[in-house]
């Protein structure tokens, strides 16, 4: 028996939209695999919740005519991972999810959870931040596009507002096309693991495959919210495609994180983890591309 | 707290159960339908203890409400034996391949099996462990577990084969 208060259930959006709006307090539950935890240990016990999980019209993948990729909250990661849009467009951000908990975690967290929640650790975080993927945040008073860049406020924290649900989160398609991207988890232990550190990188190669054209690096957990290097960025930009270019880019990552030593791990060891997860990330990236790193 | 009416298939038949919302379905499966195969081992997700199908796909039926499981197909231990009772093929591997000890985790770690042992081409050792990753065993070390999944793969497909 979960130790919650009230719970509403409502049967569509709007309904879920017009109860948000009456019930600030209340919390929105999707897959649960957080909040019935925190109901479990106490932290969220007596809490009121509006359950959403059964609103189909929040769920599911398409490509949009204006080739953007548009991912409704409620996908599952198995569903994210599996799906051809993502395997076809955005292949690192269904690897990134792929590593997240087991696979029971997998069929009941949902992507859109995994946003919200706000954690510096979300394995879905940094492949979204390099992609500028864009928040669709509905109200009752109508609907407000946010760049993820600007959602996370601090550690659990979102610009979310009260009566708000988020209903859609979106790749561009500028953002995402010619992009080969890598994602590298490290953690402890192989599943069931949090990220002591996690890196997601993707790039764009000129067309003679012997620079970068464009490179986009994120982190999570190298702050207290999941961020994008732009130091490391802009230093690979137009850079060939040789050692110089790893070690510029880890250079670069380290300017811009600011781990902190944890039980997990200590700060000195997350910056080692930054440059060396930079470099191979990178270097994968490129790899994919299908360029060579040479010397 | 509220009662609600939850129908679903359970095990192949159609049932209907008087849940309190604030029920998990592991607290509905086990305590209303009186399946003991589900077992209440960690409460959070974590060891697996609890797992079992819904609409094919293994979920930890702890952090699970009752309430979702309106309209779903829900396979649980207790389905895989046949009509006289005769226990299945990964059951009976699992007794044979010494994948059993204490017992506890044994049929969270054979639902989330089942979608590995159905499929038509071989897994590799990892790819079964990726897919058990979600249960936790004290006591056997997990590799007689593997052993169990990986004979019952290869006889089910060499069964399709054969038909």
């Amino acid at each position: 028996m979960y130790n919650f208060n009230k719970l509403y259930e409502p049967t569509s959006v709007e309904e879920a939209l017009r109860l948000k709006k009456e019930h600030p307090e209340a919390l929105l539950l999707a897959g649960g695999s957080d909040i019935l935890i925190k109901i479990r240990e106490g932290k969220l016990a007596g809490c009121d919740l509006i359950n959403i999980y059964m609103l189909e019209e929040l769920r599911g993948i398409c490509l949009e005519d204006d080739g953007s990729i548009l991912i409704r909250p409620l996908t599952s990661f198995t569903d994210v991972s599996m799906h051809p849009v993502i395997k076809g467009h955005v292949p690192v951000l269904g690897e990134a999810v792929d590593q997240i908990g087991g696979p029971q975690i997998r069929n009941i967290g949902t992507i859109g959870g995994n946003i919200c929640n706000g954690v510096t650790s979300a394995d879905s975080a940094t492949t979204f931040k390099t992609y500028d993927a864009v928040l669709e945040l509905t109200s009752m008073d109508g609907i407000r596009l946010l760049p993820y860049a600007e959602f996370n406020l601090g550690p659990g924290k979102v610009d979310l507002r009260p009566d708000e649900i988020m209903t859609g989160i979106r790749i561009p398609k500028e953002s995402y096309e010619n992009t080969y991207g890598h994602y590298i988890k490290y953690a402890m232990r192989r599943a069931m693991d949090i990220a002591t550190l996690g890196c997601s990188v993707n790039v764009r190669l000129s067309k003679s495959k012997d620079s970068i054209d464009r490179l986009r690096i994120a982190f999570g957990v190298a702050a207290p919210i999941p961020i994008r290097s732009t130091h490391a960025e802009e230093s690979a930009q137009g850079h060939a495609l040789d050692a110089a270019l790893l070690e510029a880019v880890a250079e670069g990552a380290l300017a811009d994180v600011t781990p902190r030593t944890s039980w997990r791990a200590s700060k000195e060891f997350r910056l080692q983890l930054v440059k060396e997860l930079a470099r191979r990330a990178t270097k994968a990236a490129v790899e994919k591309a299908g360029g060579t790193i040479n010397g | 707290m509220a009662n609600k009416n939850i129908t679903c298939t359970v095990n192949g038949k159609q049932r209907t159960f008087a849940v309190d919302v604030r029920s998990s379905l592991s607290d509905m499966l086990r305590g209303n339908a009186g399946l003991d195969s589900i077992k209440h081992g960690c409460d959070v997700g974590e060891c697996g203890a609890c797992t079992v199908l819904i609409n094919g796909k293994p979920f930890n039926s702890c952090i699970y409400m009752a309430i979702w499981a309106e309209g779903k197909d829900i396979l649980t231990l207790e389905g895989l034996s046949d009509t006289k009772g005769t226990i299945s093929d990964i059951q009976q591997a699992f007794i044979d391949e010494g994948a059993v000890q204490c017992g506890f985790c044994t049929p969270g770690f054979i639902m989330s099996s089942i979608p590995i042992i159905n499929k038509d081409t071989p897994s590799s050792r990892e790819e079964i462990r990726k897919q058990v990753a979600g249960n936790l065993c004290r006591c056997t070390g997990y590799e007689h577990i593997v052993d169990a999944i990986e004979k019952t793969q290869k006889k089910r497909i060499a069964e399709k084969k054969q038909n």
